[in-house]
């Protein structure tokens, strides 16, 4: 038994639209300071099971218990309290278009915290130089290519110092080298910070660069068919769609 | 000194060897405390040499880390020897994480300063021109469109037209219906007030049939298709230009014009007229309403002072001008919308900029009927 510390623990997840079951009693734990890659083919639930985690949905049935607390049975007051401790990356980089990658940026510490005008553009100015984008303040997103977006969404969801990091298909519609960029500060900020992290990717790179433990979805069965350590499922796994996922094969259909 | 009793205490003499011990949480909730700290600390201590004690943190982030790179900084300005100790491989790890040349790096542009009004005045008269030149440019490609699509009826996109005749023409009767019937209403009320002492009751009809048939009819119809319809198409094209949807219609060989704005076009001109006639309907119901229950008129009497008040020309006038008020409110509203660059913001602005300059084009447009028909009669 994992004695680690979950600091989310996701119980009977049921996630169903009319009749539509997308995700049947899924479950799993993620630790604190560990890098944990929800992974899977296209259409498989990947993004709707992080909103659920981060609350943007309701479960049809299950439990999902951060730091201790079940979110699908609290006051909204305490959920947004709770997720001022989290941070987001959307898959869109989802940065307010009015607002200045800077304004982005200081935008949680503006509203949260009661930091001087000064110490909030030093910290803002340290956020963009963690993520490669120094001078870039006074540039607007609509300026920025897709790989600049994301080191600003990943700086904006720094802002607040979260002991966890939510990240949606960071690297979806990257060239490989802004992925490997992005993996490294993946990495940088989970060692440096030890913060914990939840990605949701299906590119293979990002997968074994960064993830410490994943999990992977599965479409047919709306639910997790492996669990563990990439390169070991990628060698070892007896599910051939595992096998597959990992080895891009075509699945084969029977006729 | 006593710090602030939490995150860190001081150890040593004024113009001596300073300790600085931090302990507890080292962090972005106690950033603003440490961040006056610093200036304070050498200051009140102007210390010979600086040392910073770490074995008592439990937390440190980022924040933290920015606060000893302020710290590191200030004393080699003021050459003062700087040591930290006690440190976690982790923490270190975080120290390096904050980019010193980042922290100082300028902004790759400045921003910019507010013009001043005559500044202001020509930038926004440049803007004016521009979007005229715009609109002058969209207009010519529309009317180019409009003529290649009566001479190929084959082309234009029926099935679209019909749903937007469905959008704008009986989605929208309901509130033009329900604002006219008020507002023919009020006017009965205002103007029985006034003639009520004179006898004059029975000219409450003829005022507000006139009033309506002639201006109002197109003018009020014209303002709600603008602002339900106009803005629609406005955003509609808009988040298509986001969406890159007008791009792949290009790209696949569509004219976005024809293929995006003659429906909208068609279907505009061919409901306003309609919406219009049922405004002035409307209008005069409620003008009726009021006479009847609040002048002694009866049903007779109040049609037949309407139908004596307005003529043909009037009606058809009426008619005419709205279907002008139409071709402008579709036609501005699919030009804000291709013009939109950008995100969620641009649309906005655009659906806001449909809504004013269609409501300004029909005032204009209005007056000009105005003083044509004198002439003519």
């Amino acid at each position: 038994m994992d004695k680690r510390e979950p600091v989310i623990i996701v119980e009977g997840l049921t996630v169903q639209y009319g009749d539509n079951v997308v995700l049947d009693n899924v479950s799993f734990e993620v630790y604190k300071g560990e890098i944990f890659v929800i992974a899977g083919g296209s259409g498989c639930g990947k993004s709707t099971l992080l909103k659920h985690i981060i609350g943007l949905e309701t479960p049809y049935s299950g439990k999902i218990i951060i730091n201790g607390v079940d979110t699908t049975n609290i006051e909204d007051e305490e959920m947004e309290r709770l997720r001022r401790g989290i941070g987001m990356l959307f898959q869109g980089s989802a940065l307010f278009g009015s607002m200045t990658i800077g304004e982005n940026v200081a935008l949680p510490l503006t509203e949260f915290t009661d930091l001087s005008q000064s110490a909030m553009d030093l910290i803002v100015k340290m956020k963009l130089g963690m993520v490669d984008l120094s001078g870039y303040e006074n540039h607007f997103p609509s300026e920025l290519s897709g790989g600049m977006k994301k080191r600003a969404g990943i700086a904006r969801a720094m802002s607040l110092e979260p002991a966890m990091l939510f990240l949606d298909e960071p690297s979806a519609g990257l060239d490989p080298v802004t992925t490997a960029e992005l993996d490294v500060l993946i990495k940088k900020i989970n060692e440096g910070i030890g913060t914990t992290m939840v990605i949701v990717t299906h590119e293979l790179e990002t997968i074994f660069n960064v993830s410490h433990r994943i999990i992977m979805l599965d479409k047919e069965t709306k639910g997790i068919i492996a669990e563990g350590d990439a390169k070991e499922l990628k060698e070892h796994s007896q599910n051939r769609r595992v096998r597959n996922f990992f080895n891009r094969q075509v699945e084969e259909k029977n006729n | 000194m006593p710090g602030n009793g939490k995150s860190f205490s001081i150890e040593g003499k004024k113009n001596g060897d300073i300790t600085l011990f931090l302990r507890g949480r080292i962090g972005l909730a106690d950033f603003t405390v440490l961040f006056s700290e610093i200036k304070t600390l050498f200051i009140e201590f102007s210390p010979s040499k600086l040392t910073v004690d770490f074995s008592h943190v439990e937390y440190f982030d980022s924040s933290g880390a920015l606060f000893l790179v302020q710290l590191e900084d200030e004393a080699v300005a003021q050459s003062v020897p700087f040591t930290i100790i006690n440190v976690s491989a982790q923490q270190k790890q975080m120290l390096s994480l904050v980019d010193r040349e980042a922290l100082r790096a300028p902004s790759l542009r400045v921003r910019e300063r507010s013009l001043n009004l005559v500044e202001q005045l020509g930038n926004e008269t440049m803007n004016v021109l521009r979007d005229a030149y715009e609109v002058i440019l969209f207009w010519g490609e529309l009317v180019y469109e409009v003529v290649f699509s009566i001479r190929h009826p084959g082309n234009i996109r029926w099935n679209d037209v019909v749903s937007y005749m469905k959008k704008v023409g009986v989605d929208g009767l309901p509130i033009v219906a329900l604002i006219s019937f008020l507002l023919g209403l009020i006017m009965a009320f205002m103007s029985a007030l006034q003639l009520k002492p004179f006898g004059a009751n029975i000219y409450v009809a003829s005022l507000v049939a006139v009033a309506m048939v002639r201006e109002l009819g197109p003018i009020i119809t014209a303002i709600i298709v603008a602002g339900r319809s106009g803005s629609a198409f406005a955003a509609e094209i808009g988040t298509m230009r986001v969406n890159e949807e007008v791009d792949a219609l290009i790209t696949m060989g569509f004219n976005p014009t024809r293929f995006l704005a003659i429906p909208k076009l068609l279907a505009s001109m061919f409901v306003v007229p309609i919406l219009t006639g049922f405004s002035n309907i409307f209008a005069i119901a409620g003008g009726l309403f009021v006479g009847v229950l609040g002048l002694d008129l009866t049903v007779y009497t109040y049609v037949k002072e309407t139908m004596d008040a307005i003529d043909m020309f009037d009606v058809m006038s009426g008619l005419l001008k709205s279907i002008v008020f139409a071709a402008f409110i579709a036609a501005i509203g699919c030009q804000r919308g291709f013009k939109v660059r950008g995100g969620a913001e641009a649309v906005g602005n655009a659906t806001t900029s449909a809504v004013v300059s269609a409501i300004f084009l029909i005032i204009i447009i209005d007056s000009t009927f105005a003083i044509t028909f004198h002439y003519i009669r």
